[in-house]
């Protein structure tokens, strides 16, 4: 009965995808250790957060493609109305309003809206493939424009970051013209001074910051300096695990959540960097794999747009922490401390997995 | 036909999203190149250049700590201010054996039990990179000791740190407020409202009174310092320096020699004081009694120390004028004698005959007043004189609950004055609403009777009674009380005057105002139930007596003072302005089980109004006391 049931339970499993995954997570718990300062109980709690979110995974690689397709649309209403919800109701904690208490407990809408916005956008192309208009691309353009303004106006600009990147690669992905791709860039480029000024002072700052980070080296230039100081102080083969001085004298601040990435890059150097880029590298060339062999439409966009976002993860994390980007809060996955993210971002894998090991049964039917 | 289509349709639109999945992968290579650049860069060629920074890291930027701002009072005299002293520190990640390291250091200069204590405990909440301090307030003779012996101990430095100082020590402590440690609550609400980068350096943060409400102003701006220092982490020499901005001046209304005769005639007493000036809303007295001395808490305060002031009988930590809340007892009257007026339910010659206690219509039950057998035949201006009940049952239920309620709220009485402190509550004015949503029960005229004479649920604290004083001097016009007048740049250069606003107004008859007022300067003249307080005034006083029960006293059952504990006697209160016909300052006095207002509250008013308007200290030579020889001998009446 127990071995039937992990028979079954192996069956949508991607055994690639899941070694990686184990090896992520494996490394992750350590940097954890050594940037908690050797704290036994962050690890544990990371390890619950991991073991949770793998099961959430394990749940979605058995849910069938199909399904995903019939609740595309309500789960993305849904999201849009607890979205709204958090507008008025939602609690206020550090400074932005993120968060919705249902009474039961508390939920954080945007994060779910990173598979709601490209499913349901995956689902609009795909009903629409047959007579695909101009059109369709602008009503497309609106289903993620909301969402996101929504999260941008919590605020909370490193979630807003995914939830955009997830829906335009959905949108790149089914081919969305090269002239108003041109036309898009163009008009940001137009668009940026007004956006510029509705950013709110914090985040104007982080941005300012970028480009001149001795601007303000107490304040928000700190995280950049600091976080350079750290990675170029690791050299070509690193400090040692726990032996990072930057990290464990505490100079680092948020270094067991965005910023973790400094703390590996201290501890395992240069060597280390391009390690953990491979290992990246894999999860994303193996999601891409599964995107072209994807059997329709639907699940061809979702699993293009999953592992994309994927990657958008790592490249504006590492961008962030070694100084090419601003300072938004994207984690870096496996690594950072949090379960919040985690579940996301394994969710999107299981259902990966399952759109490739459904594959056979959706031809058949 | 369709199938066919279809089919190559499928196909033309997998040949297009491989198409894109090809210059999305091209994406994600180039990013990653770039990454790897960057990488490469930071970590192999510019290496040397980190592992430098690196090694200097722990003192490259040096926060450089404002001059917190100072307090002054009214005429300059300094009420808060900071001084430098000579610190001895220890970072614990420069030292090898921190325990050792304090040993050795007690050879040369005295560490007690105390300063390890505390030690321990900011070494727990700090990191291990920041030094903590062992001893505070060396002397010169162990600063220069220990600067001898300096090269045993790694790790260890002297420091000069500011320390803020209250000169008055215990005086108008609920006021001015203390700064304490910073905590992890401060730290959150830092982060918060994004003032934690001017933090940075700054140890002590304040922690109640104006030295909490005027944060912001009195911080000032923490400037930083590049320091280049050599492999023994000595500083070499400054690279830049941005200076940092000392924190405002704030000026007080309050006087501090007024401040120190009233809370020297508060004695032994609990209690609390708050004086205006009703033209302005000034704020001229603040007293909370007893007082504890801030300065014990500057330095971080001993747990000892703590438990005593937190856990003694006499409740010392609690801000009684803005938290303390009372039953305002009979001098809740004046108002409401002021709300039958304006209604128009008493105008003179109105009287009535009082048999000494009211009934209820259908009820047998007798409200009684404070005097056996009644005060025969009174109209309103006696009613307020003797301080009459059963007038006032009566009035208090032909008004009604909502229109008694809606009238005096003018006055501020059940809701906050907006003073310039925090954690100011605001008291409770009963309603039939209120009553349903805190009880879910019905009003009852019987309630309503007894909210004529200041019983029941209502509650006051006391600033709000001394606001409302104020309102009624100031001919209905309730100006918005303030205890700091005036915010100075550090340099003095610039003097910011805090704004006087009007917070509420109600338009009151004048012939009312006159007959209220006639009322109230009878309780401090022969037969007023103050009679004692006015006596040898030079000025006219407007006052009202009133007391408040701790314990309930049954029907028929008689209260004795002397035969009570003393924390179940009554409290006393009083409040007055004066000179009645040009008013200056209005006050309300509280003596917790101080029994009697007239007798208790009334003499301590009487010290700060002789001290405000004549300028007259108490047991000067002049001899000002009960014993004045022309005062004629006048017993207060036993109640009210």
């Amino acid at each position: 009965m127990i071995n039937e049931f992990l028979e079954r339970l192996k069956q949508h499993i991607d055994p690639f995808l899941m070694g990686c995954i184990s090896f992520a997570c494996i490394v992750g718990l350590f940097v954890l250790y050594s940037a908690s300062g050797g704290s036994i109980e962050r690890v544990f709690s990371q390890f619950l957060n991991i073991t949770a979110a793998l099961v959430i995974m394990a749940l979605a690689a058995h849910t069938s493609p199909h399904y995903l397709e019939r609740i595309a649309l309500p789960l993305f209403v849904v999201g849009l109305l607890l979205l709204i919800g958090v507008a008025l109701f939602g609690e206020i904690s550090h400074g932005a309003r993120r968060w919705l208490n249902l009474g039961v407990g508390r939920i954080q809408p945007s994060e779910l809206m990173k598979i709601a916005v490209p499913m349901m956008l995956a689902w609009y192309f795909s009903k629409r493939e047959q007579s695909l208009r101009w059109g369709d691309y602008a009503i497309a353009a609106l289903l993620l424009v909301v969402p996101v303004g929504l999260i941008m106006k919590q605020p909370d600009l490193g979630t807003a970051l995914i939830v955009t990147a997830a829906g335009f690669y959905v949108l790149f992905l089914a081919g969305l013209s090269w002239k108003i791709l041109a036309g898009g860039a163009l008009s940001i480029a137009v668009m940026a001074p007004i956006f510029w000024s509705l950013m709110h002072d914090y985040q104007r700052k982080r941005i300012e910051i970028l480009f001149d980070p001795y601007q303000d080296p107490l304040g928000a230039g700190y995280h950049t300096i600091q976080a350079s100081i750290a990675l170029g102080s690791g050299g070509f083969a690193g400090k040692g695990w726990m032996n990072g001085t930057q990290s464990q004298l505490d100079f680092l601040p948020e270094r067991t959540t965005d910023f973790i990435f400094a703390v590996f890059g201290e501890e395992f150097g240069f060597l280390g960097n391009a390690l953990l880029l491979v290992l990246f590298l894999l999860l994303i060339g193996r999601g891409l794999v599964i995107a072209s062999q994807a059997q329709n439409t639907f699940t061809r966009l979702l699993a293009g747009s999953i592992t994309l976002t994927f990657f958008t993860y790592v490249f504006v994390n590492m961008g962030m922490v070694s100084g090419i980007l601003p300072v938004v809060g994207v984690p870096l996955p496996f690594v950072s401390y949090g379960g919040t993210s985690l579940v996301t971002i394994l969710l999107g894998f299981g259902i990966l997995m399952s759109i490739h090991t459904h594959k056979t049964l959706m031809s058949t039917s | 036909m369709r199938l066919r289509f279809e089919v190559k349709n499928h196909s033309l639109e997998q040949y297009r999203f491989t198409a894109r999945l090809t210059v999305a992968i091209g994406l994600v290579a180039f990013c990653f190149v770039f990454l790897l650049g960057r990488f490469l860069y930071l970590q192999v060629l510019k290496y040397d250049y980190f592992q430098t920074l690196a090694e200097n890291n722990r003192v490259s930027l040096v926060p450089i700590v404002p001059n917190r701002g100072l307090i002054l009072d009214r005429n300059g005299v300094t009420l808060a201010h900071n001084f430098f002293v000579y610190t001895l520190e220890i970072t614990p990640s420069k030292t090898d054996n921190v325990e050792d390291t304090i040993d050795k250091i007690s050879q040369f200069i005295e560490v007690s039990a105390e300063d390890r204590k505390r030690f321990k405990k900011l070494r727990a909440q700090g990191h291990s990179f920041e030094s903590v301090p062992i001893r505070t307030h060396l002397t010169e003779t162990e600063a220069a000791k220990f600067s001898v012996n300096r090269y045993q101990f790694p790790g260890v430095e002297i420091r000069s740190r500011l320390f803020r100082h209250y000169p008055l020590g215990n005086l108008g402590v609920h006021m001015i407020g203390y700064i304490g440690r910073i905590n992890e609550a401060d730290v959150k609400a830092l982060e918060t409202s994004e003032d934690i980068s001017n933090y940075k350096g700054s140890d002590h943060i304040g922690k109640g009174g104006i030295e909490q409400y005027y944060e912001r102003q009195l911080h000032g701006t923490t400037g930083f310092q590049q320091v280049e220092i050599d492999a023994d982490g000595q500083a070499v020499r400054v690279l830049s320096s941005t200076p940092p901005v000392p924190g405002d001046n704030l000026v007080l209304s309050i006087d501090s020699k007024m401040q120190e005769i009233a809370e020297t005639a508060f004695g032994n007493h609990r209690g609390a004081l708050v004086a205006i000036n009703p033209k302005n809303g000034e704020v001229l007295s603040y007293v909370s009694m007893p007082t504890f001395d801030p300065n014990l808490f500057v330095d971080g305060i001993d747990a000892d120390t703590w438990k005593t002031l937190n856990e003694s009988l006499d409740r010392p930590l609690i801000n009684r004028p803005i938290r303390g809340i009372y039953p305002p007892g009979s001098t809740f009257k004046p108002f409401v004698a002021m709300a039958g007026l304006q209604e128009g339910k008493r105008s003179p010659p109105f009287s009535i005959g009082d048999p000494g206690f009211y009934t209820l219509a259908g009820s047998s039950h007798q409200y009684r007043d404070w005097k056996p057998g009644g005060h025969g035949q009174v109209d309103i201006q006696k009613a307020i004189t003797v301080s009459c009940d059963t007038f006032f049952y009566g009035l208090a239920l032909e008004l009604g609950i909502d229109k008694l309620t809606g009238f005096v709220s003018h006055f501020g009485f059940g809701k906050k004055t907006g003073v310039d402190l925090t954690g100011e509550i605001g008291g409770l004015l009963p309603t039939p609403d209120w009553k349903w949503r805190r009880w879910k029960q019905r009003w009852f005229p019987g309630e309503t009777v007894i909210v004529g004479i200041g019983q029941g649920y209502t509650l006051v604290t006391p600033m709000q009674l001394a606001q409302a004083t104020a309102a009624l001097a100031n001919n209905g016009v309730a100006m918005r009380p303030h205890l700091v007048s005036a915010i100075q740049k550090h340099n003095g250069a610039e003097t910011h005057m805090m704004p006087i606003n009007k917070l509420d107004e109600v338009a009151l008859d004048p012939s009312n105002i006159e007959l209220v007022r006639a009322g109230m300067v009878a309780v401090t003249q022969p037969g007023g139930t103050a009679a004692s307080v006015g006596a040898g005034s030079s000025y006219a006083i407007a006052a009202k007596t009133g007391t408040a029960q701790v314990v309930g006293i049954k029907q028929g059952a008689k209260y004795n003072a002397g035969g009570m504990d003393e924390r179940h006697r009554d409290h006393a209160l009083f409040i007055a302005y004066a000179p009645a016909e040009d008013p200056k300052i209005a006050l309300a006095v509280i003596v917790e089980n101080g029994g009697h207002g007239g007798s208790a509250a009334g003499p301590i008013a009487r010290k700060v109004m002789d001290y405000y308007l004549l300028g007259k200290v108490p047991n000067a030579p002049s001899g000002e006391g009960s014993k004045t020889p022309e005062a004629p001998i006048v017993e207060d009446g036993p109640h009210d």
